[in-house]
């Protein structure tokens, strides 16, 4: 195996990026959609990595025929894609009006003080990641979250543990 | 003879336990030799009653509500699978509950009640009627049906559903799009998400009616990412209907679905925005002209409706225009479905004719607050909406009463806070909420939002409160005429709301910390 300078400069240059070319394609493949693919395409990638590697973004650019500065503005745009890897569990707790109106401020902030770190942040062990959701459309259930992609709703100030208990396994 | 069983598989009875309790009905009746069905429905809608768990009998369907799965042993004893009363959870026919009772259920009419997995379920409660109806007829008698029937936009706009697909079917292009607004991102409301979970063949339904009648063979119907259960509900029920045959090039209405996700961005719930995201774009909103009638998703004439709207069709065609518009009041025909929400007593969807007043909605069939304290305001129409005072209570639930009070009745959504409220805080959360969603194509939406909560910040500081109370003002009127769109249009509605009934929460003097 060699590397030629420019490769190596690039840093992506290992059999890795032709397996992750060839992942993309195999999702793009996969998609059964016609027109304006971007959006499915960088879901299915997350939902296969869990985030997206940014080396994938010139290999969607390039099947979908558009400038890897296009992709990177669709992207960064949405709030629910991540270029990094998650963390190993995720709490979305909704801060919309309707939840607030059930006490949902006092949750967020015992929560917080539990877990250790605000919303938009991951613990240092990278177990633990808070983020903040505008809406789940539980609002007559809340104060309401996701945790690793399951609904809870009800939640009181001591929530931490029953969100965890209720969506283990 | 099977005991059949209704659990709604809803997303918010999930949140509160439905499918452990689910698990624990199957584990009970096995153990006790009881053969069983149970039957995943959507919500009933009565969200303080979840999971209400619901047994077949021949007088119709008794309720246990709010159970969990530790009840269920002590359930079974009290006779749950003879649906007998005796238990404290028992709370006899369903349809007899008066939240329930005094609704008109037009668009909600089956769900909960019928297995939104069950193709075959649908048709035997009189679903596809609208279809059969529309085809029989023809395309310019749909569009007048629509019109006659006096329907607008459910999203909030309240423009005239049947004017917006006459000029698409009127519009030149061979190829044109339904296109299903299922961004509901509105806080406080949950209309989309219950019906797509409960009813999903409806909207179906809906749109290949709406496809007939503007000539377009193909349909998006664009959902949030976080109704993830809306998203598996629909894509089963269209697979379904692939299979039988209702929909594709050879079904009788020629037209074709598919589903796209959002990306967690409430400014996709504009409908120029949701074209762009569908394109695979950012989600930034477009000027208008040219409107999307004439030139949409990928340039063709697109109709673009919010779910209820689209869900209301079929009733029209297959009962008349004229059935429908026997509801309501003024301008606002039909019924519409009202969602309760926040602090309380009886949370959840309340379907009725245009009229209701806001009290009514609130005290009477709401039952006053959940936590038992007073009510001190209420927003109505999501985060763009208006915070009402009680004084206003006797506003009736109309799209031009509500506009005539400086609010909007926007996707439906009721939001009731108590007297706990601080105003203020309310206001800058608006401007912070604007500040975070904004798609920032336009100035006054970008920068506005985000000066909005620097200035509530310093009033709440203290500082030169009347100076800073008048640039509140001047930036709010900043925003409504400058912006784009109803993202930074409309987000002068909560706070000056705020600002003009409930200037008491303004003028306290130096906080040092943002009350909770």
């Amino acid at each position: 195996m060699h590397f030629t300078s420019d490769r190596k400069a690039e840093g992506r240059g290992d059999a890795g990026s032709e397996s992750l070319e060839r992942a993309v394609a195999e999702l793009r493949g996969q998609l059964g959609t016609e027109r304006g693919e971007l959006l499915p395409l960088l879901h299915a990638v997350q939902a296969r990595f869990g985030y997206i590697p940014p080396p994938a973004v010139p290999h969607v650019a390039q099947l979908l025929n558009l400038t890897r500065a296009e992709v990177h503005g669709t992207l960064s745009f949405y709030h629910d894609f991540r270029t990094r890897p998650a963390a190993r569990r995720t709490i979305r707790l909704c801060q919309a009006e309707a939840c607030q109106a059930r006490g949902g401020r006092a949750v967020t902030m015992a929560v917080e003080d539990r877990v250790g770190v605000g919303l938009g942040a991951t613990t240092r062990d990278g177990e633990v990641a808070l983020e903040a959701v505008y809406c789940l459309g539980l609002c007559a259930s809340g104060p309401s979250a996701m945790v690793d992609g399951r609904p809870v709703g009800r939640l009181a100030p001591n929530a931490l543990e029953r969100l965890f208990d209720e969506t283990a396994g | 003879m099977s005991v059949r069983i209704f659990i709604p598989g809803d997303m918010a009875a999930v949140a509160v336990g439905a499918d452990r309790v689910a698990e624990a009905v199957r584990r009970e009746a096995q153990a006790r030799g009881v053969p069983l069905v149970v039957v995943r429905t959507g919500s009933r809608g009565l969200f303080e009653l979840e999971p209400l768990l619901e047994v077949d009998t021949p007088a119709g369907r008794v309720g246990y509500a709010a159970v969990t799965a530790g009840m269920v042993a002590a359930l079974a004893d009290a006779g749950l699978f003879d649906a007998a009363p005796g238990h404290p959870a028992y709370v006899g026919r369903v349809e007899d509950l008066p939240f329930l009772k005094r609704q008109t259920r037009l668009t909600f009419a089956r769900c909960g009640i019928v297995d939104p997995a069950s193709i075959g379920d649908y048709r035997a409660h009189g679903g596809w009627r609208g279809l059969d109806a529309a085809l029989r007829s023809g395309p310019d008698e749909v569009v007048g049906a629509v019109k006659r029937s006096g329907l607008r936009g459910r999203g909030g706009a309240g423009f005239p559903t049947g004017l917006k697909w006459e000029t698409v079917r009127a519009a030149p292009g061979g190829r044109k799009f339904i296109v299903c607004n299922a961004d509901e991102g509105d806080s406080g409301t949950f209309a989309d998400r219950m019906l797509m979970e409960g009813d999903p063949f409806l909207l179906i339904e809906g749109m290949a009616i709406a496809g007939f009648a503007v000539g377009a063979e193909k349909g998006y119907v664009y959902i949030r990412s976080e109704y993830p259960f809306a998203i598996a509900a629909m894509q089963r029920a269209i697979d379904a209907c692939y299979a039988a045959g209702l929909l594709g090039a050879g079904s009788a209405a020629r037209f074709d679905l598919e589903i796209r996700v959002g990306a967690g961005a409430y400014v996709c719930g504009e409908e120029t925005a949701l074209l762009e995201s569908i394109e695979g774009k950012r989600g930034q909103v477009r000027a208008k002209p040219p409107l999307p009638a004439h030139q949409g998703l990928f340039g063709a004439p697109t109709v673009i409706n919010n779910v209820l709207s689209l869900a209301a069709v079929p009733f029209i065609l297959a009962e008349g225009a004229e059935a429908y518009a026997d509801f309501g009041m003024g301008r606002s025909r039909g019924t519409m479905p009202i969602q309760l929400a926040g602090d309380i007593q009886n949370g959840g969807l309340f379907e009725t004719a245009f009229g209701v007043t806001l009290g009514d909605l609130v005290d009477d069939i709401g039952g006053g607050t959940l936590s038992g304290r007073p009510v001190r305001a209420v927003q109505v129409g999501g985060p763009l909406g208006a915070y009402f005072p009680r004084r206003l209570f006797d506003t009736p639930f109309d799209y031009e009463a509500f506009a005539a009070r400086g609010g909007l009745i926007g996707h439906g959504g009721v939001v009731v806070f108590n007297d706990t409220v601080d105003l203020m805080q309310q206001a800058r959360f608006a401007f912070e909420f604007c500040a975070i969603e904004s798609c920032g194509k336009c100035t006054p939406c970008r920068l506005g939002s985000t000066r909005g909560v620097e200035v509530i910040d310093r009033i709440a500081a203290g500082e030169s409160a009347s100076a800073n109370l008048a640039l509140v003002e001047d930036l709010c009127e900043t925003m409504k005429l400058g912006s784009l769109c109803a993202l930074g249009g409309f987000t002068p509605y909560p706070v000056m709301s705020a600002l003009s009934h409930f200037p008491e929460d303004f003028r306290s003097a130096r906080r040092a910390e943002p009350a909770l």
